[in-house]
C-alpha cells in the first residue's frame, strides 16, 4: 500500500486526473440528460398552457411571439388557435414585487378580455403563506389544498367546519377592464391571501401586466378591449 | 469490522443528524414536507454511496496533502451528476428540493465519512457505510419532515389528517426546523441512552 509521497509532480498530476477523468464524465452526462431536461421543461409549459386557455388544436410553442411591458420586460405571448381562430392567449408574465424574488404566471385570457385560468410558475415566497397563491386566486370550489380541505373525521371530531375563504379572492372569469385587480387593502377589487398581501399585491401585478401589455400592444384581438384599455389603465399602474 | 454494526450504525448510535450533527443545512432548509425530506436524503445517499465507493478505490494513488481538493472534486461530480439527472427524470421534486441539491457539495456529512472512514477502510465496508450513513439521513430528514409537515399543515406525506388551517404556520418556517430538530434530537438521545 503506502500512500504516495505529496510532492509537487505527483499532487499536481493527481488532481489533473482527477479533474479531467471528473470533466468528461460530466460532459457525457451532460449529454445524456439535455434532452430530458428541455423535454421536461417544455412539457410543464405546454401543460400550463393547456390549463389557461381553452381547447385549441395549434402548437402555441411554435406560434410564441413576445411583448414588450411597461417596466422593459419581455412577456411571451402564446396563441391558442382552433380552426384558424384565437379562442385564448396564453401569456408569460413577471412581477418583481414579490417577497422573495421574481414571481413567475402563466395567464390565459379570453377574447373577450376576461381571465380564462392561471398557473403560477415560479416563485420564491413564503412556504404555507405566499404559495397559497397557486389556488388562491381560484373559484373556491377549486381551491382543493385551502380551508376546505382536511379528513372528513378530523374535521368532525375538533369540530373544524369546512367553508370558504368568504369575499371575492378569484380573479377567474374577472375581466380586469372592469374589475380592479388591487388587493383590497390597497382599494381594489380583489382580496389578498391572509398574511401575504405582498405577495398578492406580486401575483395581481403579474396578472395585470400582461393583461395590459397584451391589450396595448398585441392587434389580433377585439378592437374593443384595446380601447376601453388606454382609457382605463394609465392610473392604474 | 462487523458489516452489520458498521451498516446500523448510521441510523441509531452515530445516527448524522440526531448524534453527530453533521449536515444541518440541508437538514433544516428543505424538511418543510416529508417528501422532501425522503427525497434530499435519497439524494445525498446516492453521493455519499458513490464518492465513498471512489474514495475507497483511489485512497491510495492520492498524496496526503492534496486529499481533501480531490474528495471535493469526485463528491461535487457526483452532486452534479444527481442534479442533472434529477432535473431530467424528476423534474417536480427538482424544483422542491432546488437550490438545496448542489449544496450537498458542502454537506459535512459526505466528506467527513469520505474523510474519516472511506479513506482508510475497504471497499466493502466504505458502501455499507455510506449505505447506512445515507439511510440513516434519510431517516432522520423523513421524520423531521414529517414532524414539521403534521404540525405545519395537518399532512404527512401529502395525505391530509386535518384542515390546514389548524396548522401552525411557524413548524413550516425556519424557527420551526430548529424547534423540530431540538425536541427530536432529544427525545433520540434520551431513548438511545436509555
Amino acid at each position: 500500500m503506502g500512500k504516495k509521497v505529496s510532492s509537487l509532480s505527483n499532487m499536481a498530476l493527481t488532481l489533473i486526473i482527477i479533474t479531467m477523468v471528473s470533466g468528461a464524465s460530466l460532459g457525457y452526462i451532460y449529454k445524456l440528460t439535455k434532452g430530458p431536461i428541455t423535454a421536461a421543461k417544455e412539457k410543464k409549459q405546454q401543460q400550463a398552457i393547456q390549463l389557461v386557455v381553452p381547447d385549441f388544436d395549434n402548437n402555441p410553442t411554435q406560434e410564441m411571439y413576445k411583448i414588450a411591458a411597461e417596466d422593459g420586460d419581455s412577456l411571451k405571448v402564446f396563441p391558442a388557435k382552433k380552426d384558424g381562430e384565437v379562442v385564448g392567449v396564453a401569456i408569460e408574465s413577471v412581477s418583481h414585487k414579490g417577497f422573495s424574488g421574481d414571481v413567475k404566471i402563466m395567464v390565459g385570457i379570453l377574447p373577450d378580455g376576461s381571465i380564462k385560468n392561471y398557473d403560477v410558475l415560479e416563485h420564491k415566497e413564503t412556504p404555507g403563506l405566499g404559495t397559497k397563491m397557486a389556488t388562491w386566486f381560484k373559484p373556491s370550489d377549486e381551491e382543493g389544498s385551502g380551508s376546505a380541505s382536511g379528513n372528513a373525521f378530523f374535521n368532525w371530531m375538533f369540530g373544524i367546519k369546512s367553508g370558504g375563504s368568504g369575499g371575492n379572492t378569484s380573479i377567474v372569469g374577472v375581466n380586469p377592464e372592469k374589475t380592479d385587480l388591487t388587493v383590497s387593502a390597497d382599494g381594489g377589487d380583489i382580496d389578498a391571501i391572509t398574511a401575504a398581501t405582498i405577495s398578492s399585491r406580486a401575483f395581481l401585478d403579474a396578472v395585470q401586466k400582461a393583461w395590459s401589455t397584451y391589450n396595448e400592444k398585441a392587434d389580433s384581438y377585439s378592437s374593443a378591449t384595446t380601447k376601453t384599455n388606454n382609457t382605463e389603465e394609465g392610473g392604474q399602474q | 469490522m462487523n458489516q452489520w454494526k458498521n451498516f446500523s450504525k448510521g441510523f441509531f448510535k452515530d445516527n448524522p443528524v440526531f448524534v453527530m450533527l453533521l449536515g444541518m443545512c440541508p437538514t433544516l432548509g428543505v424538511t418543510s414536507s416529508a417528501i422532501n425530506g425522503l427525497g434530499m436524503g435519497l439524494a445525498t445517499t446516492f453521493v455519499l454511496v458513490m464518492s465513498n465507493i471512489v474514495v475507497a478505490l483511489v485512497k491510495d494513488f492520492i498524496p496526503e496533502k492534496v486529499r481533501i481538493p480531490s474528495f471535493i472534486v469526485i463528491i461535487a461530480s457526483f452532486v452534479t451528476v444527481v442534479e442533472m439527472v434529477m432535473q431530467a427524470y424528476l423534474p417536480a421534486l427538482f424544483e422542491a428540493l432546488g437550490l438545496f441539491i448542489p449544496l450537498i457539495v458542502v454537506n459535512c456529512l459526505v466528506l467527513g465519512r469520505a474523510e474519516a472512514f472511506a479513506s482508510k477502510n475497504t471497499l466493502g465496508s466504505s458502501v455499507v457505510d455510506g449505505l447506512g450513513m445515507g439511510l440513516g439521513f434519510s431517516m432522520a430528514l423523513t421524520m423531521l419532515g414529517a414532524v414539521r409537515e403534521l404540525f405545519g399543515s395537518g399532512k404527512i406525506f401529502g395525505l391530509s389528517l386535518f384542515s390546514e388551517s389548524y396548522g401552525m404556520l411557524i413548524f413550516v418556517l425556519a424557527p420551526g426546523a430548529f424547534i423540530a430538530l431540538g425536541y427530536l434530537t432529544a427525545f433520540i438521545n434520551k431513548v438511545r441512552k436509555a
